[in-house]
């Protein structure tokens, strides 16, 4: 019996089309637009300025402060202007726009540098190098990694948990880098360990990767320390309460961290930005995006650098086919769709899919018949019928009172929907107010 | 026979007494002085509870009036000055005369002047919309046009107009409550000073960016060019992010700042037709067409 988390949690149909296609790497683009907020946090502020000419890795935007990241050039060239560029919500936000200097070669090198097992860095020094090198948790939420790692010396922490479970339909991004760079995620789950001092480090990974499970099992044989574990394909076992409780039994507290319960829990993608900043120096300059889409002609995974127009990106797979409905940054199940193809890649941009007519529509809304579905796929084990009523209302004590800022969003409740109800909109939306209330109390 | 209905007479008589003389008791013992001209002050108020002078309804803000012995910068948007005279009679204090204001919509972004590039197929909310994303035109500061305003409009003062997806304000029925001001997201309503026979000028847009993109996005965009700054004879208007503002307290309605804008993004309102001067050829003058008055 493999292990999942117990409440709720949905099954959508995989679509993993690109599981099989090894990563390609995208040639740089003429212009890279480098947004200054791309992690959670305190904007960067830029520390460049026009007609500047910058190298590969050099530090472009400067982290603002504790809960903020470093950006770097992630091509050689000239800084031609700073710009506003569209985010993926639409808004305009400040970005350093870089022409690519394409007679310069260290564009070009790649990140299949030479494996370097050892690890030689004291703790302090491997944190310094997270935080500079600008690691941010990339499964998605791009909090700056340097924050989860420092802990403070009274807190209890006895295991580390990779998160290499990609619940999200579509996407492999994690997949692939599980499968091509095993050995290197390896040395990163070690350096993590010995910077955190713990001895334990489990990967979890969903059943529907059997691949990569035998691949790490293997690398794993003869270190007692790192355990593989399968997990049941179930969706939102990405998100990290459930993964903790999934793995390990443990139910992080509402509110609460999984430091609460003595766990840290990073994804693969990072592991990697963690092993390259650590054993090469090399700053967290490009990513593993895939590119999908039923209609699209080749569906593929690529290493792109940060900045890189997603029009690229469409383009390398053989441009927008014919009935293109949405262009989706991330999975279909949290991803958000796109106003314009001018939204750069960001450290936080794990998948581009594209949608066609017949799959994006969604269905009219119609009265709540009061089936429970939602209540019965909630991970979090709440109501959502009664969150999204409550926010529809106005009652947003009420909701915050319902633990409506537990809701991790996953859009389980949205997806089962037999009536087409947009919960998850008004409960994101009661969030918001709820916050926004909360913290002018405090 | 006649006892029974005499012992309940006497019962009942008694019953009635002790309770009338523990209500008197209570009454006197627990009573609470409350100032008549609170009664007063609130019959002569609108009674609309829209919280727009900002106490949670009418009956706070005529405790609010009785008890402060300032009452100069209190003020009811829906009385306006008629009532807050009377108020003043009664009670006694000085009140500042305010010029009655009016809610306008500073967007003119038309489906015709503004194409949606995008579709939004989420709940019709604006506070939800502006929430996701930046709206289904180009332009990230305009109307959302899902009617949160009307929405939340207690007087039935303003509606969606279907053609051009924008809110309109029946300036008669504005009593300047201002809760439409708050519900919209974009902050795209302004309250602005009534004038004799409504006469208004504002611009019409609220769009930041360079001309050329703002331009791009909607065609009667404020563009940031200046040329009403140049002209305007009493410095009534900033330029702040590439978009004008008419200040209200300076601006005289002379409307040379209409006549020169390149995209038509100062509105003007109720003004009578004016004669086609033409002075300068390069000026495009708005002239509506006249209908022809009986004169009997």
């Amino acid at each position: 019996m493999l292990r999942t988390f117990p409440k709720g949690g949905i099954h959508p149909p995989e679509n993993k089309l690109t599981s099989s296609k090894p990563i390609k790497r995208l040639p740089p683009p003429n212009v890279v637009y480098v947004p200054i907020s791309q992690h959670i946090g305190i904007p960067a502020e830029i520390v460049v300025d026009r007609k500047d000419k910058v190298e590969v890795g050099q530090v472009i935007a400067k982290s603002g402060g504790f809960v903020s990241s470093n950006i770097h050039a992630p091509v050689a060239g000239t800084v031609t202007k700073l710009d506003m560029i569209i985010d993926t919500r639409g808004y305009k936000q400040q970005c350093i726009v870089i022409r690519t200097d394409q007679k310069n070669e260290s564009n070009f090198q790649d990140a299949d540098l030479p494996l370097i097992a050892e690890i030689s860095l004291e703790p302090e020094e491997i944190l310094r190098r997270i935080s500079d090198f600008g690691i941010v948790g990339l499964g998605g939420a791009t909090f700056p990694s340097h924050v989860k790692l420092n802990i403070k010396k009274d807190r209890k922490l006895d295991c580390l948990i990779i998160n290499g479970v990609e619940c999200e339909p579509y996407l492999t991004a994690d997949h692939r880098l599980m499968l091509e760079k095993g050995e290197e995620i390896m040395v990163g789950i070690r350096i993590l360990m010995h910077a955190l001092h713990v001895e334990r480090a489990i990967i979890g990974i969903e059943n529907n990767k059997r691949d990569a499970i035998e691949n790490f099992k293997k690398l794993a044989a003869g270190d007692p320390g790192i355990q593989i574990a399968a997990l049941k394909v179930k969706y939102p076992q990405g998100g990290e309460k459930q993964l903790v409780r999934a793995l390990l039994k443990r139910e992080v507290p509402k509110n609460g961290l999984p430091l609460d319960v003595g766990v840290v829990v990073h994804n693969v993608g990072t592991i990697f930005a963690i092993y390259q900043a650590v054993q090469h120096n090399r700053p967290l300059m490009e990513r593993v995006v895939t590119v999908t889409g039923k209609k699209l002609g080749d569906p593929s995974n690529f290493w792109v650098k940060i900045g890189t127009p997603i029009s690229e990106l469409i383009e390398a797979v053989g441009g927008i086919p014919e009935d293109t409905r949405k262009i989706v940054s991330g999975g279909p199940m949290m991803g958000k769709a796109l106003k314009s193809m001018d939204v750069p890649v960001t450290k936080g941009t794990s998948g581009i899919l594209v949608i066609s007519e017949d799959e994006a529509s969604r269905g009219t809304p119609k009265n709540c018949i009061r089936c429970g579905e939602c209540v019965d796929v909630c991970p979090m084990g709440l109501e959502p019928h009664l969150l999204m009523n409550l926010s529809e209302k106005g009652m947003y004590e009420k909701a915050a009172q319902e633990d409506i800022m537990t809701c991790i969003e996953c859009g389980s409740c949205s997806y089962v929907c037999p009536s087409h109800r947009p919960l998850l909109d008004y409960i994101r939306f009661g969030k918001t107010i709820a916050k926004q209330l909360e913290s002018n109390k405090g | 026979m006649t006892d029974s209905i005499l012992y309940s007479v006497i019962l009942l008589a008694l019953l009635g007494t002790v309770a009338a003389l523990v209500l008197y008791v209570v009454s006197k013992k627990f009573y609470v002085y409350e100032d008549p001209l609170i009664a007063t002050v609130e019959e002569m108020l609108p009674g609309a509870n829209c919280a727009g002078c900002g106490s949670p309804g009418c009956r706070s803000f005529a405790e609010k009036l009785v008890g402060s012995d300032d009452i100069s910068d209190l003020f009811c948007p829906v009385g306006g000055n008629q009532v807050m005279n009377l108020v003043a009679g009664a009670l006694g204090k000085v009140v500042k005369e305010q010029d009655p204001t009016v809610a306008v919509i500073r967007c003119q972004g038309s489906c015709e002047v503004r194409p949606k590039t995008t579709e939004y197929q989420g709940p019709r909310s604006c506070a939800i919309s502006a929430l996701i994303y930046s709206g289904e035109t180009d332009c990230q500061f305009g109307c959302l046009g899902d009617g949160d305003c009307v929405e939340v409009c207690k007087f039935d003062a303003m509606y969606m107009d279907e053609t051009t997806g924008l809110p309109v304000v029946i300036t008669d029925k504005c009593t300047s409550c201002g809760m439409c001001v708050e519900a919209c997201p974009r902050n795209i309503i302004e309250m602005r000073p009534k004038h004799k026979r409504d006469l208004k000028i504002f611009v019409g847009c609220l769009n930041e960016e360079k001309g050329g993109i703002a331009k791009k996005a909607c065609s009667v965009a404020c563009i940031g060019c200046s040329k009403c700054f140049d002209i305007c004879p009493k410095d009534a208007i900033t330029m702040n992010n590439n978009l004008a503002y008419i200040d209200p307290e300076f601006c005289t309605l002379c409307r040379k700042c209409v006549d020169v804008c390149p995209t038509d993004s100062i509105i003007e309102t109720n003004f009578p037709p004016r004669k086609n001067r033409n002075t300068d050829p390069g000026i495009t003058i708005k002239v509506e067409p006249v209908k022809p008055q009986n004169d009997a």
